[in-house]
This record gives C-alpha cells, sequence and structure tokens, in this order.
C-alpha cells in the first residue's frame, strides 16, 4: 500500500511563527518521503535543537530530536549500526555549522550514506535571533544590538572542503525543488549535504521571504518581481562526478562548484552543486573488514543465545592471550 | 612485612623497548606456572623520558605491586640512579659498565626532588656524584652488582647473523636483559623460550634470533655469576590462564556482554581497549547464533571528539545495538550532555571510565580514583544511572558484561569506573566461563501485532520500564527528544506528566536494586568478627587483599567491604557491615575520600581512619600493610596520606 501524505502528519502542534519558512521546509520533507515510498518503520529521521528540530515531532517516522549541534553524530550512529534503514537528519544553521560544525567536517570525511538538511536562516531562531554563522558581515538582523562582527561561512564550500559528495542547495518556499532536492539525496549513496534557504520571518528582516523572490527589484517593463533564486539546472549545469573520471577533471568540478557557491544577492543558485559517484560509501570501506556487515549489523546480529549465553566464542582470542 | 615474593624492575627511556621486556619476563614466569603482577609506570612522551615495569612473581597469587626491588635490570644511568635505592640488600643490580662514569648532573631527562634527595644522599655519604657513585652506595648496602658488557654481547652475537640483521640485532639488549635475570635465579629455560615465541608469534625469524640470544646470555650469565644472586625462582605445574591487561579485560567482557558498537576518541589509558577491539573485529559465534560464516563482528568508530563518541554509541542503541564508548576524564568531562539525553530518553550506552590523575591533563598516564563522585553527578538535572566499579582484571571482564546487561535491561546508561590502575597492569585471570554471563535484552520489541494500540516507547508502566522498540520495527513509531516529553516521546511540560515520568525514570533504579543480588553490589571479605573493617572501592581490591593477608599473619585479623555497584548505592548491605564494624577505615586513591564521603552521606556512619593517596603511583601491598596496622590499632590518626612510589 503506497504512502499517503496524510500517513506522514502527526497530531502534534506545529508552533512555528505564521509565515516561517520551516512549514515549507516540513512539507517537502513530507512529499519527499511519500514520493521514495520508502515503509515509514524504514525511516529514522533525526533533528537538532532549534526552531529547526521540532520538524521531527511533526513527521510520523521514528527519530530522535536530539542536542543542540549533536543531530550529526546520533544520526551515524543509528545508520552504521543498522545500514539499512534510511536516515535524514535537519539541523540549524548555528546548530549544524556553529556548535556542531566539527562533525560536518568529520561526516564528510566518512561518507556515510544518509541525507543532512541545514535550516539556514541566517538567526539562532530560538534563542530570540543572535547572528549565526551564515549571516554576512556587517548585517544587522532585526534583534542584534550591532551589525554582524562576523564573516559568514559559505557552507556549500565548506562541504566541499570536507568531502561530501552530494552536495545541493534550495529554498523552503519552493517546496517542489526542494522536495526534489531531497529526493535526489536520499537516493544519492554516500552523505548528502542539502542546504536549505529558510526565511525567518521574526528575526530575519534582511533576508525574507519578499527579498528572495524579488519584490524589491521588479522587471522595468512587467512590473514583476525578479526572483533572486534561481535554478542551476535551468542553466545546463551538470554537478556529476562520474566513475572513472581523472583526479583532473573531479578537479575542475570542485571548482566550478566552488565558484557558484561564491553567488549571492542577486544571483542565488539553487539546485545540486556537487555530487560525486566515485568516492567509496562508509559501508563499503567497512565491508571490506567486516564482510558480514550488512546482513549481521551491529543492530541486527543474534548477541545472545538460549537461555542469554554469549554468542560470542572467545576461544581463540584466549590463545593468543593464554599461559 | 614478611613477603617471599620476588620483584624484578626494568626500567629506560620510553620506546626503547621496556615494555616487551617486561612483558617477556612476565609471561616467562608465568609460562613457568608462577603467579605474575606486573605494573607500569610511564610519562606522557613518546620517545626518551623515564618509564619503568615492575613484575612481582610468587608461588602464592598476587594482586598488587611493592615498593622493595629484588633485582634491578637497568641498560642505561637513569634508571639505575633512580631505582638503586629501591633494591634490598642481599638483592642484585644489572647495568651496563660502561655507563658508570657519567654524573649524576647530567642525566638531563630528570628533574625534580627525587634527583635532588639523591644527590644529597651521595654528598653525605662522601661518595661520587656519578653512576658509579650510586653503585658503590648500593654495593655498601649489601647488593650484588652485575655487570653486564650489552655491546659487546650484542656485537659478539651479530657476528653469528648476515649483515641485514645487525640493525634488529640493536633491540636484542632487551631480552639480554630478560634472560641475564632470570639466569641469575637459576630458573628454567624453557618457558623464556615459551614467552619469546609467544610474543613474536608473527615474526618466527625474530623470535629465533632473540632465542638464541638469550641461551647465549644464560650461558655468559651462568660462567660470570656461578652463585647468581642467591634467590631462584622455580617452575611449577598450574592450570591455563590468561595474562591480561585491565584494558583487555574490559574488551572481553563487552564481547562476551553483547557489545556490538564501540566509538572513542583516542585518549590515556582508555584507548588501547577500542584498539584490542579493533584488532578483534570480527570473532568466532557460536554455531547456536547462526552468523553468517559463523562469525560475529563489533563496529569500532573513533570519533572527531568525545561528544561524538557518546551520541553515536547512543544513535546505535537506538537502533537497538548494545553500543558503548571508552575514555578517561577529560573526554568524559564532554560526555555530560549526552549522558543526560540517553538518560531522559531511556536509552541503554555503557561508557568505560578509566580514572587518570586530574584535575584537567593533570597526570595523564598516572592512577588515581578521583572521579567517583563526578561519575555519579554528571549532567545537568536528575535522572538515574547505575555505577559500577571494578576491582581486578577478573572483575573487570564480568562487570564490562554485566554493564551492558544492565544498561539494556534497565533501559539507562551505566557508567563503568575503572582506572589506570587497572588498564596498565598485567595479571593472570582464569579463562572467562560463559556460563557466568547471562544476556536479557530488557523487554526489547522485535515485532508488534498488527491490532495493536498505538506504540507508545515511554508508555507508564507498573515497575516503570516500557516496552523499547529499536528503530526499524513495523508499527513501533517513536520520538525521542531532550525535551520532557509525554508517553508518546513529544515535547511535554504539563505538571503532572512531569512528576510522573519522573517517578518512571527513577522507579527503575529502585527496580535494579531490588533485583540485582548483592554479589554483584559488594564483596566482603574477611572475618566478621575482625578487628577492624575496611571499606573500599576500585583497584586498591589488590593491594588491600595482599596486606588483608599479610597482616593476618602477624595475627591482625581485618576484613574488608568492597562496594562494587555504587548506584543505586546498596545502603542496606553496606549498612549492615558498618554498623558491625568496631573500626571503620577507608582506603581510596584520591585527595578527598570521596568514598568516605558518599558513605556517611547515605549511612550516616563516619570513619575512624581515612587512608588516601594522590601522589599518581598505586597503592602497594606494604605500603597499605603499615598503614592498615596503624589504622587498625586504636588512637590512629583520623587521616594518613601515603606517599610511596617512584
Ligand atoms: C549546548 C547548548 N547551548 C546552547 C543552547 C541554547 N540554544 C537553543 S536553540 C539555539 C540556537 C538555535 O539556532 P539554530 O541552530 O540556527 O536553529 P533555529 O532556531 O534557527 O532553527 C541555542 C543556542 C542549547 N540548547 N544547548
Ligand atoms: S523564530 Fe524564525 S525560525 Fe523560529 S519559528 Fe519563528 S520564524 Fe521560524
Ligand atoms: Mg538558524
Amino acid at each position: 500500500m503506497a504512502l499517503k501524505l496524510s500517513d506522514l502528519r502527526t497530531e502534534v502542534h506545529q508552533d512555528w511563527c505564521p509565515g516561517c519558512g520551516d512549514f515549507g521546509i516540513l512539507a517537502s520533507a513530507q512529499m519527499a518521503l511519500k514520493e521514495l515510498d520508502i515503509p515509514q518503520e524504514r525511516v529514522a529521521l533525526f533533528s537538532g535543537i532549534g526552531c529547526h528540530g521540532k520538524i521531527h515531532h511533526f513527521i510520523n517516522v521514528s527519530g530522535a530530536h536530539t542536542l543542540h549541534g549533536r543531530a550529526l553524530p546520533y544520526a551515524l550512529g543509528t545508520k552504521l549500526a543498522n545500514p539499512n534503514l534510511e536516515v535524514l537528519c535537519f539541523g540549524g544553521d548555528g546548530d549544524g555549522l556553529g556548535i556542531g560544525v566539527g562533525h560536518f567536517v568529520h561526516a564528510g570525511r566518512r561518507n556515510i550514506d544518509m541525507t543532512y538538511a541545514i535550516h539556514d536562516n541566517g538567526v539562532y531562531g530560538l534563542t530570540k535571533g543572535q547572528a549565526s554563522p551564515t549571516l554576512g558581515l556587517d548585517l544587522q538582523t532585526k534583534s542584534l544590538p550591532e551589525p554582524n562582527i562576523n564573516n559568514n561561512v559559505n557552507p556549500v564550500a565548506l562541504a566541499l572542503a570536507s568531502g561530501v559528495t552530494f552536495i545541493a542547495r534550495s529554498y523552503a518556499f519552493d517546496t517542489r525543488h526542494l522536495a526534489d532536492t531531497l529526493k535526489k539525496a536520499v537516493l544519492h549513496k554516500g552523505f548528502a549535504v542539502v542546504i536549505i534557504l529558510q526565511p525567518c520571518p521574526t528575526y530575519n528582516d534582511i533576508e525574507t521571504r519578499a527579498w528572495y523572490s524579488g519584490e524589491d527589484r521588479r522587471n522595468p517593463e512587467t512590473k514583476r518581481p525578479m526572483p533572486r533564486v534561481y535554478k542551476l539546472e535551468s542553466e545546463g549545469y551538470d554537478p556529476l562526478v562520474k566513475d572513472g573520471m581523472t583526479e583532473k577533471e573531479r578537479f575542475a568540478k570542485m571548482s566550478q562548484a566552488l565558484e557558484k557557491a561564491q553567488e549571492w544577492g542577486d544571483e542565488i543558485p539553487i539546485g545540486v552543486f556537487y555530487q560525486d559517484l566515485s568516492t567509496s560509501s562508509y559501508a563499503d570501506r567497512i565491508l571490506h573488514r567486516i564482510p558480514s556487515y550488512l546482513t549481521a549489523s551491529p543492530a541486527t546480529q543474534a548477541i545472545a543465545v538460549d537461555g542469554g549465553r554469549p554468542a560470542a566464542d572467545l576461544a581463540r582470542i584466549y590463545d593468543g592471550l593464554a599461559v | 612485612m614478611k613477603d617471599e615474593s620476588f620483584s624484578w624492575v626494568i626500567g629506560g627511556p620510553q620506546g626503547s623497548g621496556v615494555d616487551s621486556s617486561a612483558n617477556i619476563f612476565a609471561r616467562a614466569c608465568a609460562h613457568g606456572g608462577l603467579w605474575v603482577f606486573g605494573k607500569r609506570e610511564y610519562h606522557s612522551n613518546i620517545m626518551g623520558l623515564h618509564s619503568y615495569f615492575q613484575v612481582r612473581v610468587s608461588e602464592k597469587e598476587l594482586r598488587s605491586p611493592v615498593d622493595r626491588v629484588d633485582l634491578l635490570a637497568t641498560f642505561e644511568e637513569e634508571t639505575l640512579v633512580r631505582h638503586a635505592a629501591e633494591v634490598v640488600a642481599g638483592g642484585g643490580i644489572l647495568y651496563d659498565p660502561a655507563k658508570a662514569a657519567k654524573p649524576i648532573e647530567e642525566i638531563e631527562t630528570w628533574h625534580g626532588f627525587a634527583k635532588e634527595h639523591v644527590l644529597e644522599r651521595l654528598k653525605g655519604e662522601g661518595l661520587e656524584l656519578t653512576v658509579a657513585g650510586v653503585l658503590k652506595e648500593a654495593e655498601k648496602r649489601g647488593v650484588k652488582l652485575f655487570p653486564v658488557p650489552y655491546t659487546d654481547l650484542v656485537n659478539q652475537l651479530s657476528a653469528h647473523y648476515p649483515e641485514k640483521q645487525l640493525s634488529k640485532l640493536t633491540r636484542v639488549v632487551n631480552v639480554v636483559a630478560v634472560a641475564a635475570s632470570l639466569a641469575l635465579v637459576k630458573f628454567d629455560r624453557a618457558p623464556l623460550d615459551d614467552a619469546v615465541r609467544a610474543i613474536f608469534g608473527r615474526k618466527p625469524e625474530i623470535a629465533e634470533i632473540n632465542v638464541f640470544v638469550a641461551d647465549r646470555t644464560y650461558e655468559y650469565a651462568t660462567q660470570h655469576y656461578p652463585g647468581g644472586l642467591g634467590r631462584t625462582l622455580t617452575t611449577r605445574a598450574s592450570p591455563r590462564r590468561l595474562f591480561l591487561m585491565g584494558n583487555q579485560a574490559v574488551a572481553l567482557g563487552k564481547l562476551l556482554g553483547g557489545c556490538r558498537m564501540q566509538t572513542y576518541y583516542p585518549i590515556t589509558p582508555a584507548s588501547d581497549e577500542s584498539e584490542f577491539l579493533e584488532a578483534h573485529e570480527v570473532f568466532d559465534a557460536v554455531p547456536a547464533a547462526k552468523l553468517p560464516d559463523g562469525k560475529g563482528s563489533i563496529l569500532v568508530v573513533q570519533t572527531e571528539d568525545e561528544i561524538a563518541a557518546i551520541t553515536m554509541a547512543t544513535g546505535a542503541a537506538l537502533a537497538g545495538t548494545r553500543a558503548a564508548t571508552s575514555t578517561s576524564g577529560p573526554g568524559f568531562s564532554l560526555m555530560c550532555e549526552g549522558l543526560g539525553y540517553a538518560g531522559i530518553n531511556e536509552i541503554p550506552v555503557v561508557v568505560t571510565l578509566y580514572q587518570r590523575a586530574g584535575p584537567s591533563t593533570g597526570m595523564p598516564t598516572r592512577h588515581e580514583q578521583g572521579d567517583l563522585r563526578f561519575a555519579m553527578h554528571t549532567g545537568q538535572g536528575e535522572f538515574p544511572r547505575i555505577l559500577l566499579a571494578s576491582g581486578d582484571m577478573e572483575e573487570c571482564i564480568y562487570d564490562a558484561a554485566r554493564c551492558m546487561d544492565y544498561a539494556e535491561r534497565y533501559q539507562l546508561p551505566v557508567i563503568h569506573l575503572v582506572d589506570k590502575g587497572l588498564a596498565n597492569s598485567n595479571s593472570l585471570v582464569p579463562i572467562p566461563d560463559p556460563s557466568r554471563i547471562r544476556i536479557e535484552r530488557g523487554g526489547l520489541v522485535q515485532s508488534l501485532p498488527a491490532t495493536d494500540p498505538p506504540y507508545k516507547r515511554f508508555a507508564f508502566t507498573e515497575d516503570g520500564l516500557s516496552p523499547r522498540a529499536p528503530f526499524g520495527v513495523k508499527g513501533a513509531l517513536m520520538w525521542n527528544t531532550g525535551d520532557e516529553h509525554n508517553e508518546f516521546g513529544h515535547i511535554d511540560e504539563d505538571p503532572e506528566n512531569r512528576v510522573k515520568m519522573m517517578e518512571k525514570r527513577h522507579g527503575k533504579v529502585l527496580l535494579a536494586a531490588k533485583q540485582i543480588p548483592r554479589e554483584e553490589k559488594v564483596n566482603v571479605f574477611g572475618p566478621p568478627d575482625a578487628a577492624a573493617t575496611i571499606v573500599s572501592w576500585g583497584s586498591t581490591k589488590g593491594a588491600i587483599l595482599d596486606a588483608m593477608a599479610s597482616l593476618a599473619e602477624e595475627g591482625v585479623r581485618l576484613n574488608f567491604l568492597q562496594i562494587r555497584m555504587v548506584l543505586p548505592f546498596p545502603d542496606d548491605v553496606v549498612r549492615d557491615v558498618l554498623s558491625k564494624a568496631k573500626r571503620r577505615i577507608s582506603v581510596e586513591m584520591n585527595y578527598s575520600s570521596q568514598m568516605a564521603g558518599v558513605l556517611s552521606e547515605r549511612t550516616h556512619l563516619s570513619m575512624d581512619t581515612e587512608i588516601v593517596k594522590f601522589n599518581g603511583r598505586p597503592m602497594t601491598h606494604n605500603e597499605l600493610h603499615d598503614a592498615l596496622k596503624r589504622a587498625a590499632a586504636p588512637g590512629a590518626p583520623q587521616r594518613m596520606v601515603l606517599t610511596n612510589g617512584s
């Protein structure tokens, strides 16, 4: 029986502010899960702490609303223990690129097959609007007493430098594009990062929904707003590093992505920046050492036999230690 | 103190093979059927600073080190000068005569009080301030000197091997020292060869060179020192035993106890355990487990930090894995928040905490039991946990397995407290008996009938234990959150719900306290009518038992309450034993008598004498013998600070 959108909803009250981009992200995530049609129990969903973190309670799949900055290692632990689960993780920009940024970098090195989506709203929403690591230098959002004194981190560039094999950006209020991007991320065999531009109407009064859709810059002839967000796909941009490509060709793809990642302001690209199909996944690497990893995973192998006796028989280890 | 054991010390700069020498010596003695206890002391350094290894050998079971040295094996100046004064009259020193002229001032890797004391002593006695002066001083006390010209010997030997082997031969001085030592106590050759072959098992060529060197060294020593040391070590028959380090003991227990994922971030003295596990990541399984190719496996993950270590292990536990992490104080500090998350979400996760001397980096390679209070109270707010402290290598095995089990049975974080003293000591342990280990999966839900009402991960139940499904079970959808939550796991700050949830979580430890048998909580040793009762926890157990035995020979009868389960605290047993005590003596490797404090909080009973030690060196048999003798007598001081060790 195919999954319905209603299967993926919970009765929990959605307590985000009216107009919050998180509503768009929630809707897109549910669309993606429905369209992927993965049995509910096979999904494990994680979120960090911040406004974004509530998302888990609104989606009817198992998982964990974790600690500030730590959603990723919890998610990785679950995926490593049971590689047959489909693991999705949602983080905040403060959560995932501030306090938890170390985990982001190391997740890139491992290339574990899961999806990590970051709600990029430029602020620490839940603590009332302080600057997040993605807010640009000198910007002064609503609750900042002084303009931002720090430069911003570029998550796409950081992901590239960390070895992430799928790097995409999407926009919370383009739910079709976001759902499609999340689906691509889930289907990618490796660590997939999706940066989601997420308006926070309450605290980020600069990068607003109106700003993203270009309300302030209308076409002089048609008087229509000229959206700042444009799609890489529509430009014929090719992010793919295919198996068999040379290192040089791979570097060229990385440079192209890095260059695109610098665009901001009036031209903000969304879509897949980089996708590397040639790098081994962590599970492949484990399989070289533990051949039964996928069939008898840490979570699923028998650890006891009749009456609770240990399944492990260590006689051969004892041989090496015995006198 | 009467003591028939033989104490052998070898020392040298780190990275020069002291450990492998000690390993060969200890294994040779063990192969020869004797009991051994090995203690390793080292600096936080990779190459050059002094380290030493004591191997204590006896026909009777041994559980602790002594301060006395019977035979000191040295290659260079620093070991000789540092340890010569520990050698007893009638004992011996093996040394390289080429090093005798070295002035003590010129030993650049050695500073501090101990060096000054040696210089003052020599000056006082009018002796030369050189290695030779120290040797003369020892000789005057009746210590026998055994010069061994290592270089000459090795040069002679290299003639027997083709050119390419020369570089490898520089390391054979280690075997020269071991073989010479064993020859001096007239020990049989065969167990030495067994030990060499066991240790170099993977490199038979190297093993044979070492056997050859041992042969020649025996010849040399017998020829030059026909009288030997004047003491003998005699081989005897003994059952097959495991020669273990604490790190390995914990690892074996985890494998037996069903741990299938271990995360860690490198830290002394914990990481050896994870490395051992990784080296044995694929292991045999009993046929009844029906695992592919008859193999089980454990996934060991080196994480980016200890926050990732605990959270990743917790993520694995949510998927249904028995998961653990190992660390010491600095890493455990980073785990506080993650531990609380496991607490509020009732997730079984095990942390093995290897205590070392703190605070902060402290003395990273030295021993202490300073983290008792820390492990009891880690984390904000209140959540139940089980805290177990092992006293010796054998307990490490079974406790490590039990920790995995308690965690799952009571759905909570479990902390296993061990320490550097255990981690880096060697002793002999009977082959583990799997029938002593029971794996109970604590109401783990593997499937749900389709007609059931919606699954509630945190359902209120009589005993506080809710049905626990791992991720992946059809129909068992659940939410975990660090926030207070309702039965489904959704955020809920309703005051009534809060009270019920708090009662539910804390109720589980009451249940654990009731269900866990007394013998898993405490050990009581010695006669009930003893003159005094010792209370302690952790690895002081060895020195206490050894001291009790030697004191009994002097007619001092003591008994000993070893607290193994710190949380839930075994109030009744402890109150029962302590209230019958004629005198109460606590023994702990920390400054503030942490356990004595906990005891008085729980039982309102205080200690007559608190024995503490915090210089980073484990308590020795003899110093505790003396201290307990004094503490057991009326009029003993309220606090006694032990300071032995180098
Ligand atoms: C260790 C820790 N430090 C601080 C906090 C307080 N805190 C809660 S949410 C938050 C910021 C959230 O910002 P972001 O991750 O960007 O999420 P958003 O609210 O914007 O979705 C902080 C700092 C916390 N929960 N834990
Ligand atoms: S503060 Fe911002 S991010 Fe948080 S719910 Fe409100 S609008 Fe959304
Ligand atoms: Mg944010």
